[in-house]
């Protein structure tokens, strides 16, 4: 398989990306590890006569706690980085193995966060969880930069917020004081498949009381999904069984998923239902983020 | 960003540095040249293998400083200035190396065209994580995919180098 031919550009900072993709307008993309772009190229998905490298530059790349901040993520970060981080682990276990339930080893050398955020897919694997911990983006363009919680990027399968010259800079998991969080995905193997449901969880426990909580359903919908009812139900109750069973059947009410080639609409809808029991379950129980 | 030059038909031919095994090549390139294409056809590398070309099955496989990746997923251009590693590069001093030797001995493959890619995620484990569990072994050649075997004669050829090593 041959690619179109096209040009390549290697900027060494990001305002200088966004000014070639503000110069080359709809002919240009950018492209980070290359596994969407590269992989919709050649089945004729997408055909750019400009691609804008920004896989290596080294500002996107960093993984580090800044108290005050939070952990700040590098949108240039591949999901091995993600998953190996020592920063994560300590912080957010959660997210790292979030990462590694990822494709396979080859893939999460190459793919980054910020190129599996916008791609806006709805099955991938990390918006849940990063959503589920209140997790912000920075938005940086020709215009300037902004800030928006990551919950507000998507607006449907495929298609962001961001204008055409933005890139995403960083992910910021802010010091929101969750107790434990999760991210369960159910995929039909065990490495390289993608999610028929994934379920992020994240609680805030006084004792054994639900202080907060956050579901967030991926795969079930346009966008990932935030269980509202769900969350409310949960505030303020005893955690237990029971309690996760029903926010579990909240939540599958919540979903709008459809039946394509890897599984039905009921079924997806039955799997939120046991994924948000058990996600909630190892999320109050298991004491780490 | 890498010179270049112009050709008759407007396309731009991009000079890249790329170190392969070992050896220093400088090539002029277009930018839509696949790292496995460049392999195969620029250098003459057949060892690396093409299948799915969509990053599923692995056999593409090459190391990229170090890392295991699909080299059919990976631009040339993007490889600048960078170290990559192949099949042909196991063998040192004309000696195999262990996986190799033990690959043959537990006679792993079937009909080999996954070999190359199995080969090497099993080298990049194993210079991570000199002593790894068969779960382990099982996660780093997860992204290989073998049409012939069941993956039991590779599970074991791979932690019998690790304990030959
Ligand atoms: C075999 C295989 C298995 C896979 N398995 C999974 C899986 O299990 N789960 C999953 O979620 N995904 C999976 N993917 C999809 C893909 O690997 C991920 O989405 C990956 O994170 C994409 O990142 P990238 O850096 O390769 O993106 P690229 O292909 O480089 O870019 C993707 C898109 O994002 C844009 N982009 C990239 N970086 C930025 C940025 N910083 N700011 C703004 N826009 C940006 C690009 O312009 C492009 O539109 C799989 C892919 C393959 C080939
Ligand atoms: S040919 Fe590259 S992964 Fe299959
Ligand atoms: S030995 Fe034939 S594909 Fe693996």
């Amino acid at each position: 398989m041959y690619l179109q031919d096209f040009e390549y550009f290697r900027p060494g900072s990001v305002e200088e990306a966004c000014q070639l993709l503000f110069t080359y307008g709809f002919k240009a993309k950018a492209i980070a590890g290359g596994t969407d772009v590269l992989i919709k190229m050649k089945k004729d998905l997408l055909a750019p006569e400009v691609l804008v490298a920004i896989g290596q530059l080294p500002q996107l790349k960093n993984i580090e706690y800044i108290p005050g901040r939070g952990v700040v993520i590098g949108a240039g970060a591949t999901h091995n980085d993600i998953q190996n981080s020592k920063v994560l682990h300590e912080k957010y276990l959660s997210v790292a193995e979030a990462a590694h339930q990822m494709a396979n080893n080859q893939v999460r050398n190459l793919g980054t966060v910020g190129g599996n955020i916008s791609n806006a897919v709805p099955s991938a694997d990390m918006p849940p969880i990063l959503i589920a911990l209140d997790t912000t983006v920075k938005i940086v363009g020709t215009k300037g930069e902004r800030t928006l919680l990551l919950e507000d990027v998507f607006t449907g399968p495929n298609q962001t917020v961001l204008e055409h010259d933005e890139l995403i800079t960083e992910f910021v998991i802010p010091d929101n004081g969750f107790t434990g969080s999760t991210y369960f995905k159910f995929g039909l193997r065990a490495s390289g498949a993608l999610a028929v449901v994934g379920v992020a969880a994240a609680v805030k426990m006084e004792g054994d009381v639900i202080k907060d909580a956050r579901i967030v359903l991926g795969a079930v919908s346009p966008v990932p999904l935030r269980a509202k009812k769900a969350e409310n139900f949960l505030k303020g109750k005893q955690a237990g069984g029971e309690l996760f069973t029903e926010a579990g059947i909240m939540a599958s009410h919540e979903c709008r998923p459809i039946s394509d080639i890897r599984a039905s609409a009921e079924y997806r809808k039955d799997m939120v239902r046991v994924f948000t029991m058990r996600a909630l379950d190892k999320a109050v129980n298991e004491g780490h983020v | 960003m890498a010179n270049f030059v112009v050709d008759t038909d407007g396309i731009k031919r991009y000079l890249v540095n790329i170190t392969v095994n070992g050896t220093k090549y400088t090539k002029m390139i277009k930018a839509n040249s696949l790292l496995v294409n460049f392999l195969r056809e620029d250098l003459d590398l057949t060892g690396t293998k093409r299948a799915c070309e969509q990053g599923d099955c692995g056999a593409c496989t090459v190391l990229l400083d170090g890392k295991p990746v699909n080299s059919c997923m990976v631009l040339t251009l993007s490889v600048d200035g960078r170290e990559v590693t192949t099949v042909e590069g196991l063998a040192a001093n004309a000696k195999l190396d262990i996986l190799q030797e033990k690959f043959m001995e537990h006679s792993a493959p079937q009909c080999g065209f996954c070999a190359p890619g199995i080969l090497m995620s099993a080298k990049a484990l194993l210079m991570k994580n000199p002593h790894p569990t068969e779960h382990e072994v099982r996660e780093a050649i997860a992204g290989n995919l073998c049409r012939c075997t069941g993956y039991v004669h590779y599970v074991e050829a791979i932690l019998d180098a690790a304990a030959s090593q």
